[in-house]
């Protein structure tokens, strides 16, 4: 299947491994990703404010280049931010004509609202299904991941536009991670904020997130934490790395490791998966 | 710049007798309303004015971008931009021209920048205000994308800025009409210095040539030229190889 890919700015700087192990992956389950060239930032964060359309420009534009690339293919996005962004700006276009005539006033081609967005996790669940994930998996391999599964605030909320999975109650990321054969941990804060943009000019609240969040992994005897969300990973890396024993992996690097690719093209210390695969030699 | 009124008015008197078909457009420059020759270039018909032109004017081939111009037309609400020594004057054309558009260049030397992903960052922090308007592009002259050339640096992406903005000619239109306030002709002239100094293969033609000229070479050659006289030294020029300009080669991409 092919599908085009939307790396967005943190893919292809900070979080390159995750990145790395998409692509990994993408090749070994014969998806073709086709990148938008030349992309723009998508803005970051959906406007809070309802008139001001201006802030829709950058997400209007991202998928009016998907539209142009190829109308008949999904447009897919990883990280979590950027995943919220477009799909939140296609619903509002979509739903509100008036709103979408007057952006396409500003943009050089209009949108004609017709892109579909989803996310990688997405594709696995509704295009590949979990039981090919579970036959190409390794699944003895992963016995040593004690995971608690990570949500974050963007990639479900708010549900009724983004129409992911259930905002209370999701399954998405468990079910995946069974499938591959994690030890997966029924983790109630899921949903807790890492501290996100505070890092940038109050990294004191990111830190006491973050580090709360870590306490709660440690109490729920889990090893390792999951996300989607190079966010997430950066706060949660930067202010945990010494004080907790434990990691924090992208979901793509979870699931490459399932299907047999070399840590260190996920972008992994084999060092460090070696610690985890023993460990569940011990167990 | 000063007018000088009495050289417009022998101008015109003269062509007004010379050749009755001559037509005049009005323009008005600064507000103020000139008769002019039609079929001029914003340039010359400033200077058909009776202006001199000391800054905002250059090479006057649209190579240098030093003429940058905005104008408006007649009927139509939005301004518009050009080089002014390659936009031609319409009838009831506004305008008014650019010296300079101020924009503060970071200091760096080549040698002491690190090629690492905050490049651009660390000298034009401003850029990660960029609102994404794409203004930057409509009122480009070279019809360079820079909106995605400053996207692309806001990602540390030295080569694609070098690729993106390389017919750059410096007008700074895009900084002039930037709602951010980004100079994005500085940023793109940070990255094709950076492109060249880190990224680009050395050139190893050049630098055999050098030490051909280094190991003598070419010596005798210039000591026998040096002692010709003028008529010689013509005689010598007109002969001399000329490579036609059709069977140039296209140029190959090396990868």
């Amino acid at each position: 299947m092919k599908l085009l890919y939307y790396p967005g700015c943190t893919l292809h700087t900070v979080a390159v491994q995750f990145d790395q192990s998409t692509k990994e992956i993408c090749k070994q389950l014969d998806i073709e990703l086709i990148e938008i060239s030349d992309f723009t930032c998508c803005g970051g964060l959906y406007p809070q404010t309802t008139e001001n359309l201006m802030q829709l420009q950058a997400p209007a534009r991202i998928l009016v280049q998907a539209q142009r690339t190829d109308p008949n293919l999904e447009l897919m996005t990883l990280c979590t931010f950027c995943y919220n962004t477009l799909k939140r700006t296609h619903y509002t276009l979509k739903k509100d004509e008036q709103k979408r005539n007057i952006l396409n006033d500003y943009l050089e081609e209009p949108y004609n609202a017709k892109v579909k967005i989803v996310h990688l996790i997405e594709v696995f669940r509704d295009d590949i299904g979990y039981d090919t994930i579970r036959k190409k998996s390794k699944r003895s391999l992963l016995k040593g991941f004690r995971v608690a599964p990570y949500y974050g605030c963007l990639l479900l909320r708010p549900m009724n536009e983004i129409e992911l999975d259930d905002q209370e109650q999701p399954s998405i990321l468990e079910d995946l991670l069974y499938a591959i054969g994690c030890d997966v941990i029924e983790f109630p804060y899921r949903f807790d904020c890492c501290g996100s943009f505070h890092v940038v000019n109050k990294p004191e609240i990111a830190e006491q997130c973050s580090k709360e969040l870590l306490r709660y992994t440690e109490q729920f005897h889990a090893n390792c934490l999951v996300t989607c969300c190079p966010l997430c990973y950066y706060n949660i890396s930067r202010f945990g790395g010494t004080d907790f024993n434990f990691q924090i992996f992208y979901i793509t690097q979870l699931v490459g490791l399932a299907l047999g690719i070399e840590p260190i093209k996920l972008g992994l210390d084999p060092e460090i998966i070696n610690k985890f695969i023993s460990d569940s030699y011990l167990v | 710049m000063k007018t000088l009124n009495e050289i417009e008015v022998t101008k015109k008197s003269e062509f007004k007798s010379t050749d009755t078909k001559m037509e005049f457009v009005n323009i008005f420059f600064a507000g103020k309303r000139y008769r002019v020759l039609k079929g001029l270039t914003i340039l010359k018909a400033l200077e058909f004015a009776g202006y001199r032109l000391v800054r905002g004017v250059g090479c006057r081939g649209g190579f240098c971008g030093a003429c940058a111009t905005v104008y408006r037309t007649d009927g139509d609400y939005r301004i518009k931009v050009g080089l002014a020594c390659q936009t031609m004057i319409e009838n009831n054309m506004y305008l008014a021209q650019l010296p300079f558009y101020p924009a503060i260049k970071a200091f760096y030397t080549v040698d002491e920048i690190k090629p690492s992903g905050d490049l651009f960052l660390r000298y034009y922090p401003e850029i990660m205000k960029c609102l994404q308007c794409n203004t930057c592009r409509k009122v480009c002259p070279q019809d360079l994308d820079v909106m995605r050339y400053i996207a692309a640096a806001q990602r540390g992406d030295v080569s694609r800025v070098a690729d993106l903005s390389f017919d750059c000619l410096q007008c700074g239109l895009c900084a002039s009409r930037c709602p951010a306030e980004i100079v994005h002709y500085h940023v793109a002239q940070l990255g094709r210095r950076s492109y060249s100094r880190f990224m680009q293969k050395p050139s190893t033609h050049l630098s055999k040539r050098i030490e051909e000229i280094n190991s003598g070479k070419f010596n005798n050659e210039i000591e026998s030229l040096i002692k010709l006289d003028r008529k010689e030294l013509e005689i010598i020029y007109s002969q001399r190889d000329i490579e036609p300009e059709e069977e140039i080669a296209p140029k190959k991409d090396e990868d």
